[in-house]
Parts: C-alpha cells; sequence; structure tokens
C-alpha cells in the first residue's frame, strides 16, 4: 500500500495544476457548497432538524448556581414526581466512568461534591417534553456551602493554582541578550476571552440500538471522542457506539471537546429508558454551561538595538483555563508558540503558565491561543515605533524573519521567508498605505476631537496540532454500478466547505465533473478513529486521504483496463468523465460509467479507503524544541479607523487583506473564510465582551448583553485578496494552504489602528495601553488618560 | 391549556390543538415540521427564526400563536412555489452566500420582506433589512451580494409576471 507521505516533494511539485484537465468543478475551481439548495429551501437537516421517534424524551439540565462550594443536599423527589418526568440522574447513576476529561482528567459528567463554576451540571432530568423537563428542573432542593470563588487568573498563577504545569520555550541567553540591548522595553496586556457563539447551539439525538450501544447524532467537531466518552460513560465497547454528524450550524472550536457532555448525559438516558433522548441546550445556558476563548494576562520584557530590532529578552503568557485542563495545555503551547507572530525574538524566553479559576473550562476556539500570543508581539510592535520614533509598518517590517534570523524560539526553521516580506510589499503598494499615513497624519493634526489611525499587521500561523498523533486521517470511497461515486472522510463540516474541497479533490482524482461525488454524513462505523476537524487541518488531512483512496481505486482500474481492453497503460488517464489511453491517432475514449460496469462484472472491487499522515513534525515537551508545523500559513490586513475621542465611540472605516492560501482549493470558499475569519477576529477585538460578575456568574448571556458583529459593524470598504503565485513549499494537498484559523489575526490590525489613533492624542510619542476588547468605554478612558497626561505635561 | 386554532401556513389552512401561548416557532417545526426557521436564541434577537406574516418579517421565537390567527404565515419552504425558487432563493445560492448556512433562513426571509414593499432597495436599505440578523460565520460581504443579487432577479421577474 503506499501513502502520500512516501511521495517525494519533487515528485508532487510535478503533479498537473490544479485547474488543468478535470471535470467542471474538480478542485481549484469556485464550486458553489454542496448543501447551497438545501440551505436556501430549509432542507439542510441540523440536529434539530431530525424527526425524532414518536416516543423520545426531552432532557433539560440542573446547573450550579454557584461559581465554587460543596454539595451538601441534593433531593430529587419533587423533581421525580413532577408531570411528564420519566427519569432523573445524577453522578451516581453513571455506570462506567464518571470523568469525561478529553485528555486529563478533571471534568466529572456530573457534579459529584465539589462545585467549580456556576453552570455546572447537577442532574439531568428526562420528560415527555421539553417544556415538563424544564419545569421539574425547577423543583430540585439544592444546598451548597458556597465558598469564595477564584476568579482571577494572575492571582491564581501567583498563588501557584494551574491546570498542567507551566512550560517554557528557550533560545540563546536571553539575559545576556537584556544586558547588551540599547533599549528595553516593557509591558503588559490583557486579552479578553470570546464566546463561540455558534448560531446552532449544542445538540443531540441519541437512540438506543441493538445489543447495548446507541446511535448518536450530534452537531460535534469530534464524533470519534464523542463514541469513545460515551462508551466509557455507559462501560461499553466502542463498537457498540456509532457517532453521526451531517453538519454543524457553527463550530469555531465550541464543539470540539464540549459536545461530549451532552451526548453522554443523553446516552445516559437513552440506555436507562430504552428510549430515544434528545438534549438541546436554550442559548443562555449554552453560554454559561460551555467554555470560552481563553482571556489570557502576557508580560513582556524584551531587548531592542538603536533600530528597534528584537534582540531578545523574555515573555510570559498566563491562559485563564476555568476549572479543568479540557485542551488547555495545548492552547497554552499555541499561544507560546505564537509569541514571536511574523518576528524573530533573538534570544529569548517564553514561559506559559496554566491557571487556575472557577468557571467552565474555556477550550478551543479559531486560533486556539495563536491569537492570544500574537497579540503580545504586535503590542511590542507597536511599541517599539513610538519608542523609537518610526512607523509602526517600518518596525514590523525590519523585524520580519529574514536570512540570518530564520529559526524561531522553539527551534523551528522559517521556511517560506522572503514569502510575507513579499505579501506584506504588495498590500502596502494596493492599499496605498503610505499616502493614507500621509493623509492620516494631517487630518489628525487639523481635527481635535476625531481622530483617524491606521495599521498594518501580518499574521504568520503554524499549521498542524501540536499533538502529534492527531496529523492523520481516513477516507472511505465507494464507486457504484452506475459510476455515482460516494465519498465519506472523518472530517466535520461546519460552514468551512471541507465536505465542498473534499468532493473537489475526489472529482479531480478521477476526472469526473462533481455532480457525480456526493459526500455522505461523518460516521465512526465509516470511517474509524479520526481526528478532530480542528487546527485549519481538515482539508489538508482529509483532502489527502480522500486523493490516498481515489488515487488507489484509480491505479486499480488502470490496470484492470489495460488487461481487458488491450490498452497501452502507460500515460492512461481519467478526464472529463472518461478514461483515455493513447495519444493522437490512437487515443481511445471509455464513458467513466462505461468502465465501472466492466470493472464490476470482472470482479474489480470498487471500493477503497485512504489514509494520511503528516510527514516530518516532531516536537520535545522536554526540550522546548522541534518542528511542530508542517508549514506556515500567512496574510497582513491593513484596517483604519475613525474615533470619536469624546464618547470613544469608533467606525472601522476600510480593510484591505492579502492571504496566504498557497495555490487555493476553492477561492471562493477561501476568501470567505478570510472574511469570516477577520469579521469573527474583529469582533473579539472591539465588542465581544464577555462579563462575569463578582460572585462568578457569566452576565453576558444572550445576543442582547453579548455583541457579536453585525451587518452595521461591516467597514464600508474591504478588499480581500488572494496571494497567488506563492504553492505550498511542502506537499500539502495540491500545494494548497489551510485556512479556516490564520486570517482570524487579521483582526488584531483593527485594534492596532486604534492604538494609533489613540497615540495621535500624544503625538504619537506615547504607546497608549488598550485591554482588549477595545470597546468604546476602554478607548474613552484611554483617550481622557493621554488628554489628562498631556495637559499635565 | 390546549385550544384548537386554524392557522394558514404556506396558503394551507392547518387545524391544531396547542396551547395559545406556545411559540409560533414550536408549532411550525413541532406541529408542521417545517424546519426552515430555526432556534437560535429564543429571544427574538437573532433573526434565524424569522418568518413572513402578511408579508412582513417576524420573529417566530417570541410570537404566540395565538397572535396569528387569521394571518398569512409564510416561511422559507413556502418561498418555493411548484418547485419554483423565490428570486431571493437563487440569488442566495448563486452568490454562495451560505458558509454553516443556520442563519440563512432569517437573511432570505428579511430580504423577501423588504423587496414586498420596497422592490428596488438602496444597499443602505438592504443592510438596515439585515441589521438585526446574526450571522457568526462572517459571511456578510456574501449575504450583502445575494441581497443585491436578489433585486436584480427580482425585478426582472417582476416585469414578466408581478410577486403575488
Amino acid at each position: 500500500m503506499r501513502t502520500l507521505t512516501e511521495l517525494a516533494p519533487e515528485a508532487s511539485q510535478q503533479a498537473p495544476s490544479p485547474r488543468a484537465e478535470t471535470g467542471s468543478g474538480a478542485a481549484g475551481q469556485s464550486r458553489i457548497h454542496e448543501s447551497a439548495v438545501k440551505h436556501v429551501t430549509g432542507r439542510a437537516a441540523y440536529i434539530d432538524d431530525i424527526p425524532c421517534p414518536a416516543d423520545t424524551l426531552h432532557v433539560a439540565l440542573g446547573l450550579s448556581p454557584v461559581a465554587h462550594g460543596r454539595l451538601t443536599r441534593l433531593d430529587l423527589e419533587q423533581v421525580k414526581a413532577a408531570p411528564g418526568v420519566v427519569d432523573v440522574i445524577t453522578i451516581v447513576d453513571v455506570p462506567g466512568h464518571t470523568d469525561i476529561g478529553p485528555v486529563f482528567p478533571g471534568d466529572p459528567l456530573f457534579v459529584d461534591d465539589e462545585i467549580s463554576y456556576v453552570g455546572q451540571v447537577i442532574f439531568a432530568v428526562a420528560a415527555e417534553s421539553y417544556q415538563a423537563a424544564r419545569k421539574a428542573v425547577r423543583l430540585a432542593e439544592v444546598e451548597i456551602d458556597e465558598q469564595p470563588a477564584s476568579l482571577d487568573p494572575v492571582a491564581a498563577a501567583e498563588r501557584g493554582e494551574f491546570v498542567r504545569p507551566t512550560h517554557h520555550h528557550q533560545s540563546g541567553d536571553w539575559e545576556q541578550a537584556l544586558r547588551d540591548a540599547t533599549y528595553v522595553l516593557e509591558g503588559e496586556q490583557f486579552v479578553g476571552g470570546q464566546e463561540h457563539f455558534y448560531l446552532e447551539g449544542q445538540a443531540c439525538l441519541v437512540t438506543p440500538s441493538e445489543d447495548e450501544g446507541v446511535v448518536i447524532h450530534t452537531s460535534n467537531q469530534h464524533p470519534s471522542e464523542t463514541q469513545k466518552l460515551v462508551a466509557e460513560v455507559l462501560d461499553i465497547p466502542f463498537h457498540a457506539v456509532t457517532a453521526e454528524m451531517r453538519r454543524m450550524g457553527g463550530g469555531f472550536g465550541g464543539k470540539e471537546t464540549q459536545a461530549s457532555p451532552w451526548a453522554c448525559i443523553a446516552a445516559l438516558i437513552a440506555r436507562r429508558t430504552h428510549r430515544a433522548a434528545k438534549l438541546r441546550l436554550p442559548r443562555a445556558e449554552d453560554m454559561r454551561a460551555t467554555g470560552k476563548r481563553h482571556p489570557f494576562h502576557n508580560r513582556y520584557r524584551l531587548g531592542i538595538d538603536d533600530q528597534g530590532v528584537l534582540v531578545g529578552g523574555e515573555i510570559t503568557v498566563i491562559g485563564d483555563c476555568g476549572y479543568s485542563p479540557d485542551l488547555s495545555d495545548a492552547v497554552v503551547d499555541r499561544a507560546m508558540f505564537h509569541s514571536d507572530n511574523a518576528y524573530s525574538l533573538g534570544q529569548a524566553r517564553v514561559t506559559g503558565h496554566r491557571a487556575k479559576t472557577h468557571t467552565a473550562s474555556n477550550t478551543a476556539f479559531r486560533g486556539f491561543g495563536g491569537p492570544q500570543g500574537v497579540m503580545i508581539i504586535e503590542q511590542v510592535m507597536d511599541d517599539i515605533a513610538r519608542h523609537i520614533g518610526e512607523d509602526p509598518l517600518t518596525v514590523r517590517k525590519r523585524n520580519l524573519y529574514r536570512p540570518g534570523r530564520d529559526v524561531t524560539h522553539y527551534g523551528q526553521r522559517v521556511e517560506q521567508l522572503q514569502l510575507l516580506h513579499d505579501l506584506i510589499g504588495e498590500l502596502e503598494q494596493s492599499s496605498d498605505y503610505w499616502a493614507r499615513r500621509q493623509a492620516i497624519s494631517d487630518f489628525n493634526r487639523e481635527s481635535p476631537i476625531i481622530k483617524k489611525g491606521l495599521a498594518l499587521t501580518p499574521v504568520k500561523f503554524g499549521i498542524s496540532f501540536t499533538v502529534q498523533h492527531l496529523n492523520q486521517a481516513g477516507a472511505l470511497l465507494h464507486v457504484y454500478t452506475d459510476g455515482s461515486v460516494q465519498i465519506n472522510h472523518g472530517g466535520t463540516e461546519m460552514g468551512q466547505g471541507l465536505h465542498t474541497k473534499v468532493c473537489q479533490v475526489v472529482a479531480r482524482e478521477l476526472g469526473l465533473d462533481i455532480e457525480r461525488v456526493r459526500i455522505t454524513a461523518t460516521r465512526t462505523d465509516k470511517v474509524p478513529n479520526t481526528s478532530p476537524t480542528a487546527a485549519s487541518s481538515g482539508a489538508d488531512l482529509n483532502g489527502q486521504a480522500a486523493k490516498d483512496a481515489a488515487s488507489k481505486l484509480r491505479e486499480r482500474l488502470f490496470d484492470f483496463a489495460a488487461e481487458h481492453y488491450r490498452l497501452d497503460r502507460d500515460g492512461m488517464r481519467l478526464e472529463g468523465g472518461a478514461l483515455v489511453a493513447g495519444q493522437g491517432e490512437a487515443e481511445r475514449r471509455l464513458p467513466w460509467a462505461e468502465l465501472v460496469q466492466a470493472a464490476y462484472l470482472g470482479r474489480v472491487s470498487l471500493s477503497e479507503k485512504g489514509f494520511y499522515a503528516t510527514p516530518l513534525i516532531h516536537y520535545d515537551r522536554n526540550t522546548g524544541k522541534g518542528r511542530p508545523f508542517y508549514y506556515y500559513a500567512h496574510g497582513a490586513a491593513v484596517s483604519e479607523v475613525e474615533v470619536d475621542t469624546l464618547s470613544g465611540e469608533y467606525q472601522v472605516t476600510r480593510v484591505d487583506i492579502l492571504h496566504d492560501v498557497g495555490d487555493s482549493l476553492n477561492p471562493a470558499i477561501d476568501i470567505g473564510q478570510v472574511e469570516g475569519a477577520f469579521i469573527q477576529g474583529m469582533g473579539w477585538m472591539t465588542s465581544e465582551e464577555l462579563k462575569w460578575n463578582d460572585a462568578g456568574r457569566l452576565v453576558s448571556d444572550g445576543p442582547a448583553t453579548y455583541k457579536i458583529p453585525a451587518f452595521g459593524d461591516l467597514p464600508p470598504v474591504m478588499n480581500v485578496k488572494l496571494l497567488e503565485g506563492h504553492p505550498n513549499s511542502q506537499a500539502s494537498i495540491y500545494r494548497s494552504k489551510a485556512v479556516g484559523e490564520p486570517p482570524f489575526m487579521l483582526g488584531i490590525s483593527v485594534w492596532s489602528a486604534l492604538r494609533d489613533a489613540l497615540a495621535s492624542l500624544a503625538d504619537y510619542r506615547v504607546a497608549p495601553q488598550l485591554d482588549t476588547p477595545a470597546t468604546p468605554e476602554r478607548v474613552l478612558m484611554v483617550a481622557q488618560a493621554l488628554r489628562d497626561a498631556q495637559g499635565a505635561a | 391549556m390546549t385550544q384548537t386554532l386554524t392557522l394558514t401556513v404556506n396558503r394551507q389552512a392547518h387545524e391544531l390543538a396547542v396551547a395559545p401561548d406556545t411559540p409560533l416557532l414550536n408549532v411550525l417545526r413541532n406541529d408542521l415540521a417545517l424546519n426552515g426557521p430555526k432556534y437560535g436564541c429564543g429571544l427574538g434577537e437573532c433573526g434565524a427564526c424569522s418568518v413572513l406574516v402578511d408579508g412582513m418579517m417576524a420573529r417566530a421565537c417570541v410570537l404566540p400563536v395565538s397572535a396569528v390567527v387569521g394571518h398569512e404565515i409564510l416561511t422559507l419552504e413556502g418561498l418555493v412555489i411548484e418547485g419554483r425558487l423565490d428570486p431571493v432563493q437563487r440569488a442566495f445560492i448563486e452568490a454562495q452566500a451560505a458558509q454553516c448556512g443556520y442563519c440563512l433562513n432569517g437573511m432570505i426571509i428579511s430580504i423577501r420582506a423588504l423587496l414586498n414593499h420596497t422592490p428596488r432597495p438602496s444597499m443602505a436599505q438592504l443592510r438596515a433589512a439585515l441589521e438585526y440578523n446574526l450571522c457568526r460565520c462572517g459571511t456578510h460581504m456574501e449575504i450583502l451580494e445575494a441581497a443585491e443579487l436578489a433585486v436584480t432577479i427580482n425585478a426582472g421577474e417582476s416585469l414578466e409576471a408581478p410577486h403575488e
């Protein structure tokens, strides 16, 4: 068996260009979403749309009202006696594992004794109707010995309260670098968290199956993990559990580990009652019970030379992990890996703490800690610029990785060194950066209240799961005797267009029109032991696995055709819906359906599985060194803002983006991903503010109090382009690059532009401290402080 | 208390035994198996549940079913007439406006409602019509493109056969 990992890079480089000689809609083209018609007619089924069996039970949850304490009494007699109630369960009703921590232990399915956050599940009620279940929950008598809640991650870190051990990266003698530096800059920042606000909330429907098993329909980025956890909770073998997932109404990381608890609870009910069980969280409960993007507190002490180039120093990040490890080890690692963003830190030590607090367990969210890491060094770039009196863009360009400064603080060499220089140069031109800079300076001199700001920030984002074993994928390809093709793979569709891209890969490999290729729901009984659809890796991994399956099947059909039709095996190809053999006069074409039919009669298998494992990557946790990433994806954005410094209100007036996706698998999908990620990143930086009260209760628990970007927040001018002429230097699927997460960090340009506008209040000599989200309130306070300081001076 | 109510949904009368304060969304989804309108926030704030009531946009998750007796309710499914998609639906396919697709019901209904009384809206009017519909994937630019395209397609068809 041949896997793609064995392909030499040279061999892949000679592959035809993605747009060449394939059926319509094949890879490289802007093919419409495979669900487009279903989406606009209401026929695209999400979990809540699946018809339920007539006897389905509806589940509601009893959640903790306090952040920290001990459960001293739980009386559920009235709940059990309530009309319509069929089953009520707590921790004692779990036959198998009671801890469903995905990587490390620490996530009890139900409260046992200790309560760790507001929204933690204490019990579950199953009733004949959803309303009956909800009403019954309120009849519980719960007594809790409440204790003070720890809600400040910095204080927690000082007390050594961590969910996982502290980790370091170190390159060279950072202390000497600080001593040798011309200037030393120090600073800190608070970076806010973010609610996923997937429009389709957490939901699942579980039906009992034959023997002791269950079938789980779940809105979920990681069906295999849910299968495992449900099996362990029920104490049954994995093969008795099937998880199925067709599409999500948004995931963004929030359904990677945090879709499983609901499936486990519904599965328990289904097994106990022998009836289907449906669990769909109401929005406010969803927001309270599930973790978010980690808030971070970052500090730095970095030395620069007289040109403003980093020579080294130290960076410390503290991730607010909430009450349990969940994925926080890898999230804080990724913040550390990205604390350099696109710039060489010189001789540096980076330290990452995983603080424990009494909130829901913070989790994956698009960028996975990377954005919080990038924030540090982007603040530093602006700070350097103010310190040495040069434009921030000049400072950024001067600090980019370059020959001689091309190894990261964790030991990975940056391969496409010139790419970001070229990309920034092109964007500088197309966005007319310098002319606008001049115009803005002129405007600000004349305008005392309204101030404009401009910033270009880049991103360099490492692609691969930093947990090495997750970098694998499988696919299952069936060709039926009418020539129609069905492809299944381990990735899940959450709106990112993964299924469309994988269909395009198969269409290209088999030379077919994409109409012939259909994708089916992700199921653990079709492709087993899959990785989460996360880390931007969906198309990279599953596209390669699908390609592996399709190319193996193609070779088998060539062997058959060569023998059966006595055709020349050399130069045989599949294109335009036919097998083509020979050249010129001797060329023969055989329609695909005919070939398939003949192969079937010739007893040739028309089914194939594919597999892929990412090559080259490794990382040694003991030394903090390695090559954790297969490659880097890049981009840059220029944002312009206009701030009313008397109210703090502002508008993003123009955005220009140039982004690197290698050779795009589907330019329309990729542009959509870049825009969407930017808008989500802009929301994280500006309006999306999570608020907990002093008792640790999330008070921003709905769209009225938690503001995601809406149409009115869109920049009136938004120019988005994909970088051309830079195929991936690694042999990724058709030399494309991952696109899900990297452009999220382009939203940071809005924050940097706001700082730029504010700095104008102090004639650009001060780098104002602006924590995030940079709400109008925060912007106003900074403006006020700058004015006061100017007045005092 | 359950009552027997008659609802006109997608040009058909339905007799239903429901509590009068039941949200219209629940009745549409649970009793009539119309899954176009979605549950998003349950507070009338995200727009995923939108339907047309007498041609105007309404939030089905906060609208008691008793309030729409005697009115014409149209859901996403009802925009398809004899297998032919509404111009707005066709525009959303053409402009590749979907990422996860969950918000699209509300976006399409809102644009349909706008076009029902303002057949030639400006870009500002299109933006205003969508202002209270949330999309988390950030596919706003494509949705706006779809909305503009919908205006063109709709105007073209109105010349042939005026809408409603």
